[in-house]
């Protein structure tokens, strides 16, 4: 009961905060925020104390294997689940009473989300009929928003008739035809063809940022997540391991966890010297921030971050070669039995056919570091 | 002061939370109907409990033709289980694998039997029959085949479209093995859930079938029950309870012991009709 | 392969489009091996008993000649009685079940912890569905009779329902007793349906604004319609079909098609009128036949929506 009283001066602090978020998303754009969100079902801990700011117009992808706690966090901000701990702030505003139908959010499920009974037209002016639009603006915004995908042509067609990039793509309309707060999309292309897949990334991501609306977009995908996304949070376990811009979080990992997932990652052994420079493939390298204590570590080096050159008295053998276009792939076998993936300009690798001898080795750059059992 | 207060109150677990979340997941009105639903179901059943008197239950297997009566009906049951799904099974796969266009046909046919009622197929069957097949009882599990075709088929049917017919009998082909070993190793196996659905149904149709089983004269157990009523009403209603718990433990013991089964090989609980997909809670 | 080649060379040089055209059809009738187990027992146990039936309902008993007779009396009389109240009784034992019944499946589906208790109701309903006959015609009696339990309960509590004209051998009361095994029938045939609901169709309208009702009342009721329809008239059929239990209950005190179809095997028949009973049992296969049609282009409209 004493918590009655702290709840209402809690609460006008919210809304002195909410006031004062209002005037900057009167910008454009809503802003999210999750703060510490937990959710257990029966034995597993979905989500751990999850916290994550989404700015206005911002596109922010959650990236992780499943079971990390992703989807969990978009449907919580969807409305289809709740929390048992923490808060969710829309524009500054706690909506974590608020029921999924009145959240002005537009939702894009993983696949067949379409109603089958309805046409394309009917499924997009469906979110404005609730919203009691009359049949003549449902059937004018309905249409705009299909020539916006595309899919003009198909209006009168029913979801059966449609292919699945087709029927995505009306989901997309129809998700956007409420001019919702916040776009989410849990795992859109997923189902599809890779073709397909590819189309669809550019054409979300170019509505999205003409819209300016705001976007969470959950994916397993990691190529995905990078190609669209402002920025992303990886998530493992329920928790996140990094949220940073794409580009940082392919050079600066902040876990071991983010460095294996995004891209490819090679594991070296090495031995700390001192807490900035680690021994490993013979030369002294600096570590980047945040090294373990000392001892034995493995050193994360990207597949473009090796030299490898023919050496007869090398330190590895060629065991494989793959050949991607302008770079090549080289598996080279090292001595201590560690496997590396070497990138190569194609011309350099075609004399390094598998049984080649050369020499791999690590330029003086800082490189990241994690504990041997990580 | 504020703030503290509000980060204590999200840090610690909130209760009122946890009483809507679950009062969403299974809201009143569904324990309104499933209370009206098990009274109707359960009030004739107490009624007639009390009206014959606990006392009847155990005189019930001393009467003269119960034993005769149930083992009929076991015989029926089983037989018409194993020649149903012996004819179903093979005729299923074949037709999914080899000539798909006739599966809307067979669909078609093994609805037949519940188009016909079984007062008139009793009426065409027994006009049909030889004398020496008339006398033995094997005749009514032949028909029962008949009638049990609907059920078996759709069950066996939704089994088969679960699986990716096409490529397993193509994988156990190309390793070496025949037809009747594919069938039987690697086809069988996979159908496990559609096999118990359909040996469940078959079975509650044998134990409950009267309308064929008294036309044609035959003292299945149904039928002994009704027999059993000129002589004895108290005695009758007892063994019709029996009649239904029997037939209810039977089928939970399938059942269950079945979805262990199916859950241990990653398929999903046995129910009738269709075959249900292990439900899994993700991200 | 090689079979083939050896054939072709020791028969000489054939001509090719006619050995193909052959080939074919020899090769798609071979492949019709496998449905003839099925296919004969089908013809044996049910297409031939059915013809006879069907072929005797217009043949005269005595002289064999073809007949209308049995038709027209099936048509008319206290036959014609039997069939517009075995009509009735079928739509009154299929829809209220139906309704019931279709409530009773989405209040246990749609539980996500209540796999138990979707187990125990779906058994309950495998067996309840073959439950019939004078054991159920025994418990109702024993509950709802003149001077039994509920009736007993329902006198104190001021109701006496014999009073206002109930009675367990009217059709009300049949239909009442119907329900038992059509409610368990109704939750079994559309379960599946049930399942095809995606809760994606439910969340995306939740999601753009929907409250439950408009939930039911532009997606999940258009498209459970023609599964539920459907559902109804497959409880249609079998409430037609019903014949133990009728009999155990009303013993001729209503006039109903299967009763009286039996009575024709129990050899109570006026001499001449052996047919008539035939006659009845083809136009119920017929009524059924019909209703049956429709069942099967409903499912198919369901299908085409609840992939």
């Amino acid at each position: 009961m004493a918590t009655n009283a702290a709840d209402d001066t809690a609460q006008a602090a919210s809304a002195v905060t909410a006031s004062v978020t209002t005037a900057t998303s009167a910008r454009g754009g809503t802003s999210v925020s999750l703060r510490n969100l937990s959710r257990t079902f029966g034995a597993t801990r979905a989500l751990d104390g999850m916290s994550l700011d989404i700015a206005p117009g911002e596109l922010v992808a959650l990236l992780g294997p499943s079971g990390c706690g992703k989807t969990t966090a978009l449907r919580i901000v969807a409305g289809f689940e709740t929390a048992d701990t923490g808060e969710l702030l829309i524009d500054g505003r706690d909506v974590s009473g608020v029921p999924a139908s009145k959240r002005d959010m537009g939702m894009v499920f993983q696949s067949y989300s379409l109603f089958p009974n309805m046409n394309a037209l009917d499924n997009v002016g469906f979110g404005l009929r609730m919203r009691k639009a009359n049949a003549v603006t449902r059937r004018q915004r309905a249409g705009e928003l299909l020539e916006m995908v595309g899919l003009a042509a198909q209006a009168k067609q029913f979801p059966h008739q449609l292919s699945g990039g087709q029927q995505q793509r009306v989901a997309l309309a129809r998700a956007l035809a409420i001019e919702p707060r916040v776009l989410l999309l849990d795992e859109p292309l997923s189902a599809l063809d890779a073709k397909v897949r590819l189309q669809l990334r550019e054409q979300i991501r170019n509505l999205q940022q003409r819209l300016g609306t705001t976007t969470l977009f959950v994916t397993h995908d990691q190529e995905e997540a990078l190609s669209m996304a402002d920025r992303v949070g990886v998530m493992r376990g329920g928790k996140l391991e990094q949220v940073a811009a794409p580009d940082e979080l392919y050079s600066r990992p902040a876990t071991a966890f983010v460095a294996e997932f995004v891209g490819t990652m090679n594991r070296l052994p090495g031995e700390l010297v001192d807490s900035g420079t680690v021994a490993v493939l013979g030369t002294m390298v600096p570590v980047q921030d945040g090294a373990p204590a000392s001892g034995q570590v493995d050193v994360l080096v990207r597949p473009e971050g090796l030299t490898v050159v023919q050496a007869a008295d090398g330190n590895g053998i060629v065991s494989n070669r793959t050949f991607l276009g302008a770079t090549s792939r080289l598996t080279v076998l090292l001595s201590g039995d560690t496997e590396v993936q070497v990138d190569v300009p194609s011309t350099t690798a075609a004399a390094m056919v598998p049984g080649t001898a050369v020499q791999v080795a690590l330029p003086p750059a800082p490189v990241l570091v994690a504990s041997r059992n990580e | 002061m504020v703030a503290l207060t509000k980060a204590i109150n999200s840090n610690r677990e909130d209760p009122d939370r946890k009483r809507a979340n679950a009062r969403k997941r299974f809201p009143v009105w569904r324990w309104v109907i499933l209370l009206i639903a098990g009274v109707y179901f359960l009030l004739p059943l107490w009624a007639a409990l009390r009206f014959a008197g606990i006392r009847a239950f155990g005189t019930v297997f001393v009467q003269p033709g119960f034993w005769p009566a149930i083992w009929l009906s076991t015989r029926l049951a089983i037989m018409t289980t194993l020649i149903t799904l012996a004819l179903m099974v093979p005729t299923a796969v074949y037709v999914h694998l080899r000539v798909p266009a006739m599966r809307r046909l067979l669909e078609s046919i093994t609805i037949l039997p519940i188009v016909i009622p079984p007062v008139v197929l009793a009426v065409g069957v027994l006009q049909v029959s030889p004398g020496s097949l008339k006398a033995t009882p094997w005749l009514l599990g032949l028909v029962y085949v008949v009638l049990a075709m609907p059920f078996a088929y759709r069950a066996i049917d939704a089994g088969l479209r679960a699986l990716d017919l096409k490529t397993l009998t193509e994988a156990s082909s190309s390793l070496g093995a025949g037809w009747s070993t594919t069938l039987w190793r690697v086809l069988l196996p996979n159908l496990r859930t559609a096999l118990l659905s359909s040996t469940v149904l078959i079975v509650a149709l044998v134990l409950g079938e009267f309308t064929i089983a008294s036309l044609d004269l035959y003292v299945t157990f149904p039928v002994w029950i009704v027999q059993f009523d000129q002589l004895n009403a108290n005695m009758s209603v007892a063994a019709s309870i029996f009649a239904l718990v029997l037939t209810w433990l039977f089928l939970m013991l399938i059942v269950t012991f079945g979805t262990r089964q199916s859950r241990r090989t990653g398929g999903g609980a046995v129910t009738l009709f269709t075959v249900a997909r292990a439900e899994t809670k993700g991200n | 392969m090689t079979q083939t080649e050896e054939v072709e060379t020791t028969l000489g040089p054939v001509t090719g489009p006619r050995v193909a055209r052959a080939r074919s059809a020899g090769r798609s009738m071979a492949k019709l091996v496998g449905v003839v187990p099925f296919a004969v027992y089908v013809a044996l146990g049910l297409i031939i008993p059915m013809i006879v039936v069907a072929i005797d309902a217009f043949r005269n008993p005595n002289t064999g000649a073809f007949t209308f007779t049995n038709v027209n009396i099936a048509t008319h009389g206290v036959y014609a009685t039997g069939i517009r109240e075995s009509l009735i009784l079928s739509v009154l034992a299929s829809v209220i079940p139906g309704i019931f019944g279709a409530l009773i499946a989405y209040a246990i589906f749609t539980a996500k912890r209540g796999a138990f208790l979707r187990q125990v109701v779906i058994t309950a309903s495998g067996v309840f569905a073959n439950f019939g006959g004078v054991p159920l015609a025994f418990l109702f009696i024993a509950s709802f009779g003149s001077s039994a339990l509920v009736t007993g309960w329902l006198n104190d509590l001021g109701f006496n329902i014999y009073n206002a004209g109930f009675s367990l051998y009217t059709l009300s009361g049949v239909t009442l007793v119907y329900m038992y095994f059509q409610i368990p029938l109704m939750v079994l045939v559309i379960l599946p349906a049930l399942e095809g609901l995606r809760p994606a169709w439910r969340e995306a309208a939740e999601n753009l604004g929907a409250r439950t009702w408009q939930y039911w009342r532009y997606v999940g009721g258009p498209v459970l319609m023609p599964s539920f329809l459907g559902c109804v008239l497959l409880l249609f059929g079998s409430a037609l079909s019903a014949y133990a239990t009728a009999e155990a209950l009303t013993a001729g005190t209503i006039p109903l098609t299967s009763i009286q179809i039996a009575s024709f095997l129990n050899g109570n028949v006026i001499a001449g009128q052996q047919n008539v009973g035939k006659a009845l049992g083809l136009g119920m296969v017929v009524i059924i036949a019909i209703v049956m049609v429709f069942y099967v282009l409903l499912q198919r409209r369901a299908a085409k929506w609840l992939r």
